[in-house]
């Protein structure tokens, strides 16, 4: 995808190798066509080039906060156990897993053990803690899969049922209500005017004289958030879905400023949600339960997408103004609207190439 | 070894040299902590409940932090004019000036990486942006050249009066075949971290009022008017208050610099607005904004036309001779000059670039009381910086402070 980008990108030799590892464009993993075994490691650190690329230097870092974290995590329980009788071995595997937590690297360029090891860390954590099971997926990207959606202008009459479907689907902020999806309800007769737009009304709807329109994050082909992040806290995934990994998020919310879709939210608290309304059915990219400070979006559901299922909204919406399917299947719904619906896309002069198509019947 | 004496007993007689003085400047020092108290206790709120607490909101999501980091910058590169006539063109009026400026800059980063700290979401990660043990999205992301260049750039300003400071502490003379390097460095350098930061908000198609070419090079006008303003009035304190010796000629020489920034800064102001409003189209809705408010909401009205107020009597003060060569008109331009820029170019260029928001939506920002403690006490944090050092390098300066060799047998 990225080698195919006709828009000027400022590269400095930095990635410029990284096709040859692999067709996705990057190294890091993510894609399921990564198989670092397959490679010899010479060509590995031949291959490329950065910090991000070298796969020995992370290890290296990996390993030298694992002597850390020893030392310091034996040294620490010789304290409590010399000092304290009553430390439990709960209290203990929880500083455990908050240290090894705390100083875990990016879960972009980990590799499928490491991914399966921190969430096994974070359902074990949520155990420790509130004694409830949860499931959390750290599912990769299917081969041939391109998710795109489509919104019907004609159908959507506000219904808001997407938003609260997401809501619930995606454990958010019940405190500061944040909604991933705005409707825009807009006046007939003069286009699309968002500015004049309500994306936050109370009323009866379908309002007479006024149409509707769903926006979220786009999952932009070419998206600026990802180009700004200065940690790469967030990514396009092979599977073209934008994600963050909300604990290497450091919370500058520059991804925020360079969003021209409004698609992005930040915790400005901690996130609170209900026990009882807890969606336990996690993905480590998704749903799971984020911490204050840092941000969160639309992930066009990815532990429902992955496994072959609908986003909430697509599910939740009762007119059927949502379609979402995978670009690269030719019998897939999705195809077919982009096939033979007039379609377009928000500020496409932005060149960010969003995969979210709006139509009219 | 010997050095590391020197520098030992540096140290010690800074620390002993900062700890007294008159009365009134005991009197500051506690006025400057107990600011830094309270901006703590405000942080460790924000750090407890989370940016909540401050005025920033998903419509709104940079405020006064960034607005203030974005400002002193500026202040920071302007101790480059003062740098580059002293060290490399050998000009002599500056000589007592440029400690100062470096000073000054060196307090101002230190202030600017408090701010971005407090902006923050996760400080408790921000080893993830240390390159070599976090992951450092480099060269994509401008905010990593920021860091770069910021922290150069302190370095830089630390270890060059460092050097000559510690030479002048043992009544040696420096070598300029050291620190000359390191001075035009700085230079480029300063022209550096500043259009890097312009380039921050310069390089975001999402928001049209940052999205403009003029943003940087006005960014660096706007910088070397308001920091030499800033030197001016801080040189004037020093006059008073110690023996320091600073000439007329060197303040007017400065007076100049600021003059001549002012008017570059000025025009292009002026180019700015032209561009705005001579056609206004849809990208001109953030300025529409900010001048004259958008559906009644007009929340920056009465801070952008004082700035504007203050920035062209200023300007126009400074152009004419007879005033700018008057010292107590000179310092009111300056003080309203700078101010006039904090406004403009802190709050004045960060908030609009959010109103309205992608979508038309306008919501405002009003920054709350506990954002506004952790400003102060960082500004507070950057004077208390700054006294030291300053108190630190007049000392040696004017000899009296000096290294005695027998002083740690005493």
């Amino acid at each position: 995808m990225n080698t195919e980008k006709k828009w000027f990108k400022l590269d400095l030799g930095a990635k410029s190798n990284t096709g040859a590892t692999c067709g996705c464009g990057k190294s890091s993993g993510g894609c399921n066509s990564h198989s670092y075994q397959n490679l010899p490691s010479t060509m590995e650190t031949e291959a490329k080039d950065g910090f991000d690329q070298v796969f020995d230097v992370k290890m290296d870092r990996r390993t030298a906060f694992r002597k850390l974290t020893a030392s310091l995590m034996i040294g620490a329980g010789a304290v409590s156990s010399s000092c304290s009788l009553t430390t439990s071995d709960d209290s203990k595997e929880k500083a455990q897993i908050d240290w090894e937590e705390q100083f875990k690297g990016n879960y972009k360029l980990m590799s499928d053990e490491e991914k399966k090891a921190t969430v096994d860390r974070l359902v074990r954590s949520y155990q420790l803690r509130k004694g409830k099971n949860i499931k959390m997926s750290s599912q990769n990207a299917s081969e041939d899969v391109l998710f795109g959606y489509a919104f019907n202008i004609s159908k959507c009459q506000g219904y808001m049922d997407c938003v609260n479907a997401c809501v619930q689907e995606n454990n958010q902020d019940r405190n500061s209500q944040m909604q991933y999806i705005r409707i825009h309800e807009i006046e007939e007769g003069k286009g699309f005017q968002f500015n004049e737009a309500d994306d936050n009304y109370y009323h009866e709807v379908p309002a007479e004289g006024h149409f509707y329109m769903g926006t979220q994050c786009f999952h932009c082909d070419n998206p600026p958030c990802v180009e700004v992040c200065p940690v790469q806290a967030t990514w396009r995934e092979e599977d073209g879905l934008v994600v963050i990994d909300y604990d290497w998020c450091v919370g500058c919310r520059y991804c925020m400023a360079a969003c021209p879709y409004d698609g992005r939210r930040f915790n400005w608290s901690t996130p609170e949600v209900p026990e009882n309304e807890v969606n336990k059915n996690q993905h480590y990219l998704g749903n799971r339960m984020r911490k204050k400070g840092v941000m969160e979006k639309c992930t066009f559901c990815v532990q429902r997408s992955r496994s072959g299922r609908d986003p909430a909204c697509v599910e939740a919406c009762p007119t059927g103004a949502r379609i979402f399917g995978n670009l690269l299947d030719p019998n897939s719904t999705i195809r077919w609207v982009l096939e033979n619906k007039k379609v377009f896309r928000l500020k496409e002069d932005l060149g960010t190439e969003p995969k979210f198509w709006y139509f009219m019947d | 070894m010997q050095t590391l004496k020197v520098f030992r007993s540096l140290v010690l007689d800074s620390l002993d040299v900062s700890t007294k003085g008159s009365f009134r400047y005991l009197l500051w020092m506690a006025f400057l902590t107990i600011v830094m108290l309270v901006g703590m206790y405000c942080y460790s709120i924000q750090l407890e409940e989370g940016l909540v607490v401050t005025g920033m909101t998903d419509r709104v999501s940079w405020g006064l932090y960034i607005s203030n980091f974005t400002f002193l910058v500026g202040v920071a590169a302007a101790a480059v004019m003062l740098v580059m006539p002293t060290y490399v063109l050998h000009d002599i009026d500056f000589k007592q000036a440029v400690l100062i400026g470096e000073g000054l800059a060196v307090a101002a980063l230190i202030m600017c990486l408090a701010f971005v700290v407090a902006d923050m979401g996760g400080p408790s990660v921000l080893w993830h942006m240390i390159p070599g043990i976090g992951v450092f999205n480099f060269p994509n992301s401008m905010l990593t050249w920021d860091v770069i260049v910021l922290n150069g750039y302190l370095f830089i300003n630390i270890t060059i009066p460092l050097y000559i400071l510690f030479k002048h502490y043992q009544g040696k003379d420096a070598n300029p075949k050291v620190y000359v390097p390191g001075a035009i460095l700085s230079v480029f350098w300063a022209v550096g971290i500043h259009l890097v930061t312009a380039f921050l908000y310069q390089g975001l198609q999402a928001r049209p009022f940052w999205n403009n070419a003029l943003l940087g090079p006005r960014f660096l006008a706007s910088a070397f008017a308001a920091g030499p303003a800033l030197i001016i009035l801080v040189l004037a304190v020093i006059r008073k208050f110690t023996e320091f010796k600073i000439e007329d000629k060197t303040i007017k020489k400065i007076a100049t610099i600021v003059t001549v920034a002012a008017q570059i800064n000025l025009i292009m102001l002026i180019s700015e607005l032209f561009k705005e409003f001579y056609f206004p189209t849809h990208h001109s809705e953030s300025a529409f904004y900010l001048f004259f408010g958008l559906e009644g909401k007009t929340a920056l009205l009465p801070w952008i036309w004082t700035a504007i107020t203050l920035n062209i009597v200023a300007t126009v003060l400074l152009t004419i001779g007879k005033f700018r060569n008057n010292f107590g008109m000179l310092y009111i331009c300056c003080f309203m000059l700078f101010v006039a820029i904090w406004i403009e170019k802190g709050f004045g260029l960060i908030v609009p670039g959010f109103i309205p928001g992608p979508y038309g939506k306008i919501a405002e920002y009003t920054p709350t009381g506990i954002e506004i403690g952790v400003t102060l006490g960082i500004w507070a944090l950057g004077a208390f910086v700054f006294t030291i050092l300053a108190k630190t390098a007049i000392g040696i300066e004017t000899g009296k402070l000096r290294f005695k060799k027998n002083r740690l047998e005493e």
